[in-house]
């Protein structure tokens, strides 16, 4: 197959590095890049962590007033008062990669291994690194720094930008 | 290179689209990729995909909880 048919851009802003946040930004970066588009991702405050090299990824039911998790036929809700209790957040992220598992949905590795294949052009936010007090070294090969101002020239270039 | 299948069944979205992705990389024009998928939103997903990229869908049937998908190369 000859590339793309598709020559439009996409953009993405990623803020948030919990487990169930991380899905968005990379399954539309790696379905618009085998769709043809050539894709961006800009990592910034809480997002970075996806770059991190070794993931550690956990959800919160706190706050997530729309979060049920399938149990036993039915949709188990969290009230904050129980899910604020010490390995709440633990029992929820093992049930969530559970699921995660038993119903064939792609992991976060896997997900960012296919999308730095496919040369969606990763860039981690320099402030942010600063910020958090992160070193280059902590994060995978191949994101390359950028600001903001890298981002915005992305972004007036692309026909797609998404803030997630 | 010949015509080739792609057994995608138990994959969950976006995991069927990227897998075809890779296969078709590698055909030529006019080679036929077959592919089975139990995720029911492939159906929707490969009408897309093949109308962005190019190529053609040349089938695409449903039998049972099983779904299969053939993109002829065209791109």
């Amino acid at each position: 197959m000859s590339e793309p048919a598709n020559n439009k851009r996409m953009s993405i802003i990623v803020t948030k590095g919990t487990l169930d946040w991380a899905y968005p930004p990379f399954i539309l970066a790696t379905t618009a890049a085998a769709m043809g588009l050539e894709v961006s991702m800009f990592f910034t405050f809480y997002g970075l962590a996806l770059l991190k090299k070794k993931l550690d990824l956990s959800i919160t039911t706190l706050g997530n007033a729309a979060m049920e998790m399938p149990m036993m036929g039915g949709h188990m809700k969290m009230p904050n008062l129980l899910g604020a209790l010490p390995g709440m957040d633990m029992l929820a992220t093992t049930m969530m990669k559970n699921l995660i598992r038993k119903k064939g949905v792609a992991s976060i590795e896997d997900l960012r291994s296919a999308a730095v294949e496919s040369d969606v052009r990763m860039i981690a936010c320099q402030m942010t690194l600063d910020l958090f007090e992160l070193r280059r070294e902590d994060l995978i090969d191949g994101p390359e720094l950028g600001g903001a101002a890298t981002y915005i020239e992305e972004a007036t270039k692309s026909d797609i930008n998404l803030f997630i | 290179m010949a015509d080739q299948t792609l057994d995608a069944r138990g994959l969950n979205c976006p995991l069927p689209i990227l897998r075809a992705k890779k296969a078709l990389k590698d055909m030529a024009r006019g080679e036929v990729l077959t592919i089975q998928a139990t995720d029911p939103g492939a159906v929707k997903d490969f009408e897309a995909f093949c109308r962005s990229t190019g190529n053609e869908l040349v089938e695409s049937t449903a039998a049972g909880k099983e779904f299969q998908f053939r993109i002829r190369v065209q791109a």
